[in-house]
C-alpha cells in the first residue's frame, strides 16, 4: 500500500488529511471547444474532434497548452491537494485512447445518456500499441503544477467493452490485450514520474458480473509497477452490491464511487464486509447544476468516514465535471475542498457530528 | 410464409440533430424532455422524424416507425414525460453504456397523449407502407421505475398496462405494434424479489394488446424467455412473439423446438448493438435453421435489441440489408 500522506502539501492546514481530488475530466475553456468547431468546419476531411488535434498545428498545440495550464492551476486555485489538466487534450475517455491504439475504427458518434454522446470506435483488428497515450500531457501538467498530479487512464475493461468489437469476437481476449497496453503505458509515465495513477473502469458497472475479468486485466496492469506508484480504480453509475466485496481483491490502493448522484442510498453496500482499501467518495453530483453548500458536501463526507476512518477517506466529485458549466464545476470543487478542511479542523477537535465514524482496522 | 423487414423503433438520431438539440436542450438531466418543449426543439424533432421515416422507405422496410427520436430516456419515455412520474438522478439503461433518468411513479398513471401525438407525424409520410407503432411492455416498463404511489407492484403492474392500453387506445391506425420487453427476458417475473409474478405479466400484456385492432407483437431480447415464462407467454393475448437470435439462438432454438411458436414471430436477426453489418448469407442463414424447427406463418426480420446504440451509418446499412433479406427471401420462398 503506497504512503497516501506524500500527497498532503507541505501548508496543510489541519492534523487530519482527507485527500481532495477530482476524478479527471472538465469543463474546455469556450474558446477551446471554438477553436475544435472551427477545425472541423473548415475541413471537410476531419470528421471528429479529435481529428483536430492528429496532425495539431503550432497554434493549435499552443492552444491546448494554454488550456492545460489554465485547468491545472483553476484546480490548484480551487485548494485541491492532487490536480489533474482536466483532461482537455483528451475529447472523450475512450475515443482519445482509440485514437492512439492501431486496430481501431471511427463510424459515428453514439448516444449515452440524454443529449450526450461519443464517437464510439469499432475494433476491427488486434490492438497494438501506437501513438504516445498520456507521457506528454503527465509532464507538462507536472511541469505547470506546484503539487502532486494524477494520471486518469481509461482502463482496458472500458476500452474493449466500450467499442464495437468486429474483430476479436470474445471481449475478454481483447481487454487483455489491451491491459498489456495499459501496462507499457503506465511503466512510460512512470518513467516520466508519474506516482497517482487512476484505472476509469465506468464499464464494470454496467456489467459487474465480469468483475473478475476486470480483476485479471488490473493484474495485468500492475504487473511489475513500483510499489510507490499509488494505483486507482474509479468505477461509476451501477449496482456496486453486484461488485462488492469482489473489488476489495484488486491490486489497487483505492476504489472511487459515485454515491452523491442517489443520494448515498448504496452507502451501506461498502460496511458488509469491512472496507479495507482507500475509499474516494463522490460528495458533489457531477451530473445537476446546482452547486452543493459547504454544509452539504460536509454531510456527504461524513457518511464517508462511516465505511473508512478519515486517513483512507478520499474526496472527490461523483465522476468527471465535464458536462457542467465550468464556473458550477469550480464552485462545486471549491466547496468540496472548503468542507473537506472544516472536517478536518472538526474531526481534529474531536468535534466531527458523524453519526458513526469506520475505526482503522487491528492489523 | 411470408418474410417482413421491420425494426423495433428507437432510432439514432441523425447527427444534424444530435448537434441542434444539444444546444437547443442542453446536456444535463433537467435538459431533458418533460412533455412539452419550445418551437424550435418541435420543429427539429419534426425534420429528424421526416428523415428517418425516408431512409426507411428508401431501404425497403415492410413497416415504417416513428422512430421514438423524442425518446431521451428510451423505454422509459412514457413515464419520463407523464405530469404523475417525477424524474431523479441518472441510472443504468439494462447493463449498457447508457442512462435514464430514475423515474419514481407518485400519482396514478391517467391518460397522456404523447404517443399518439407522435405517430400522427408518421402516417402523412410514410409513402403508403404500413405503420408500426413501438411501445414499451408493461413489466420493463415498472422495471426501469421505481413506484411510490401504488403500494404493490401487482397493483402497479395493471395500472401500467392501463396507462398503456389507454395510450394504445388514441393511436392513429397502424397495422402492427412492437412492444418491447427485454426485462422479460432479462429480469424475469418470479413472484420473489416483487409479487408480480408471470401470470400477472401475461394479464398485462393481454390488456395492452387488446386495446389494439392491429397485429401485437412482443418483442424481448438481450437473452432467450426462461420455459415458464415463454410458455405462459404463447397464451397472452398476442399475435406474437420476437426473439433475440444474436444473443441467444441456442436458448431459442431449444425452446422452440419444444414448445412452437405462434403464427407471427419477429426474428432479430441484425446484431443492434455491432457495427458490423451481416451479410445476407448470415441472416438467411440465421432465418434458416429458425424455419428447420418451427413454422410460423409469418417473420418478421428485425434488428435484436433498438438501434439507437448504433452510429447512424451502421444503422441505416442494418436497415439496408434487412430490407434486402426479406425481399430476396420472398422470391425464393
Amino acid at each position: 500500500m503506497s504512503d497516501r500522506d506524500r500527497f498532503r502539501p507541505a501548508e496543510h492546514p489541519n492534523d487530519h488529511f482527507l485527500l481532495t481530488t477530482v476524478v479527471g475530466s472538465y469543463p474546455k475553456p469556450a474558446w477551446l471547444e471554438n477553436e475544435y468547431d472551427r477545425v472541423v468546419d473548415a475541413d471537410e476531411d476531419v470528421e471528429r474532434p479529435a481529428e483536430a488535434t492528429d496532425d495539431a498545428s503550432d497554434g493549435f498545440t499552443e492552444a491546448l497548452d494554454d488550456a492545460a495550464r489554465l485547468i491545472t492551476r483553476e484546480h490548484e486555485r480551487a485548494g485541491l491537494d492532487v490536480v489533474v489538466d482536466g483532461e482537455v487534450r483528451r475529447t472523450e475517455m475512450v475515443e482519445y485512447f482509440a485514437d492512439r491504439i492501431d486496430g481501431y475504427e471511427f463510424n459515428g458518434p453514439v448516444k449515452v445518456w440524454g443529449h450526450n454522446y461519443f464517437h464510439k470506435p469499432s475494433v476491427t483488428d488486434r490492438v497494438s500499441y501506437d501513438d504516445s497515450w498520456l507521457r506528454e500531457e503527465f509532464e507538462f501538467t507536472s511541469f505547470v503544477a506546484s503539487g502532486a498530479v494524477k494520471v486518469p487512464i481509461t482502463g482496458p475493461y472500458t476500452l474493449a467493452n466500450w467499442a464495437f468489437d468486429e474483430h476479436y469476437g470474445d471481449s475478454e481476449e481483447l481487454a487483455y490485450d489491451l491491459a498489456d497496453l495499459v501496462n507499457e503505458e503506465i511503466h512510460a509515465l512512470v518513467e516520466a514520474g508519474a506516482r497517482y495513477v487512476q484505472i476509469d473502469e465506468p464499464a464494470l458497472a454496467t456489467t459487474p458480473d465480469d468483475h473478475a475479468i476486470v480483476g485479471a486485466c488490473l493484474d495485468r496492469i500492475a504487473a511489475d509497477i513500483p510499489d510507490d506508484v499509488r494505483l486507482g480504480i474509479h468505477v461509476c453509475y451501477g449496482d456496486y452490491s453486484r461488485i462488492y466485496p469482489e473489488i476489495l481483491e484488486y491490486p489497487v490502493d483505492e476504489v472511487d464511487v459515485e454515491l452523491a448522484n442517489t443520494d448515498y442510498n448504496q452507502l451501506d453496500v461498502f460496511t458488509e464486509p469491512e472496507f479495507t482499501k482507500d475509499f474516494a467518495l463522490g460528495v458533489v453530483d457531477a451530473h445537476d447544476t446546482t452547486v452543493e453548500s459547504v454544509e452539504e458536501i460536509k454531510r456527504n463526507i461524513e457518511r464517508g468516514l462511516e465505511v473508512v476512518p478519515p486517513e483512507r477517506l478520499t474526496v472527490s466529485p461523483d465522476c468527471g465535471l465535464k458536462l457542467l458549466p465550468r464556473e458550477v464545476a469550480y464552485r462545486k470543487m471549491e466547496n468540496l475542498v472548503q468542507a473537506a478542511r472544516e472536517v478536518e479542523a472538526e474531526l481534529d477537535a474531536g468535534e466531527v457530528r458523524a453519526t458513526k465514524i469506520a475505526t482503522a482496522r487491528s492489523d | 410464409m411470408s418474410h417482413l423487414a421491420a425494426t423495433v423503433g428507437l432510432y439514432p438520431l441523425p447527427d444534424w440533430a444530435k448537434d441542434d438539440l444539444s444546444e437547443l436542450k442542453g446536456h444535463q438531466k433537467e435538459d431533458l424532455l418533460s412533455g412539452t418543449e419550445g418551437a424550435a426543439v418541435a420543429k427539429t424533432y419534426d425534420r429528424a422524424r421526416a428523415e428517418v421515416i425516408e431512409r426507411q422507405v428508401d431501404a425497403g422496410l415492410d413497416r415504417i416507425v416513428e422512430g421514438q427520436l423524442r425518446w431521451d430516456d428510451m423505454l422509459g419515455h412514457p413515464f419520463a414525460v407523464h405530469d404523475a412520474v417525477e424524474t431523479g438522478g441518472i441510472v443504468r439503461y439494462y447493463d449498457n453504456n447508457n442512462f435514464h433518468r430514475e423515474l419514481a411513479v407518485t400519482g396514478e398513471l391517467t391518460f397522456d397523449g404523447t404517443l399518439a401525438e407522435e405517430l400522427d407525424a408518421v402516417t402523412s409520410r410514410a409513402d403508403g407502407t404500413p405503420i408500426q407503432a413501438v411501445l414499451p411492455g408493461p413489466y420493463s416498463l415498472i422495471d426501469l421505475a421505481v413506484d411510490e404511489y401504488y403500494g404493490d407492484d401487482r397493483e402497479f403492474l395493471a395500472g401500467t398496462a392501463e396507462f398503456l392500453a389507454a395510450e394504445g387506445g388514441a393511436f392513429p391506425e397502424v397495422e402492427t405494434v412492437f412492444v418491447l420487453e427485454p426485462s422479460l427476458a432479462v429480469n424475469p417475473p418470479t413472484g420473489e424479489e416483487s409479487t408480480v409474478d408471470v401470470d400477472d405479466v401475461i394479464d398485462a400484456l393481454s390488456k395492452v394488446a387488446e386495446a389494439f385492432e392491429a397485429e401485437v407483437v412482443v418483442h424481448t431480447y438481450w437473452d432467450a424467455l426462461s420455459e415458464d415464462v415463454y410458455t405462459a407467454a404463447l397464451d397472452a393475448a398476442v399475435d406474437g412473439l420476437g426473439f433475440d437470435l444474436v444473443n441467444a439462438e441456442p436458448e431459442v432454438q431449444s425452446i422452440i423446438s419444444e414448445h412452437g411458436t405462434p403464427d407471427t414471430v419477429a426474428l432479430g436477426v441484425a446484431d443492434g448493438q455491432n457495427t458490423r453489418v451481416e451479410s445476407l448469407r448470415e441472416i438467411d442463414d440465421r432465418v434458416s435453421r429458425f424455419e428447420e424447427v418451427a413454422s410460423p406463418e409469418t417473420i418478421y426480420l428485425t434488428p435484436n435489441t433498438e438501434l439507437f446504440y448504433l452510429p447512424v451509418t451502421s444503422a441505416e446499412a442494418k436497415l439496408d440489408v434487412l430490407g434486402r433479406a426479406a425481399s430476396v427471401s420472398e422470391v425464393t420462398v
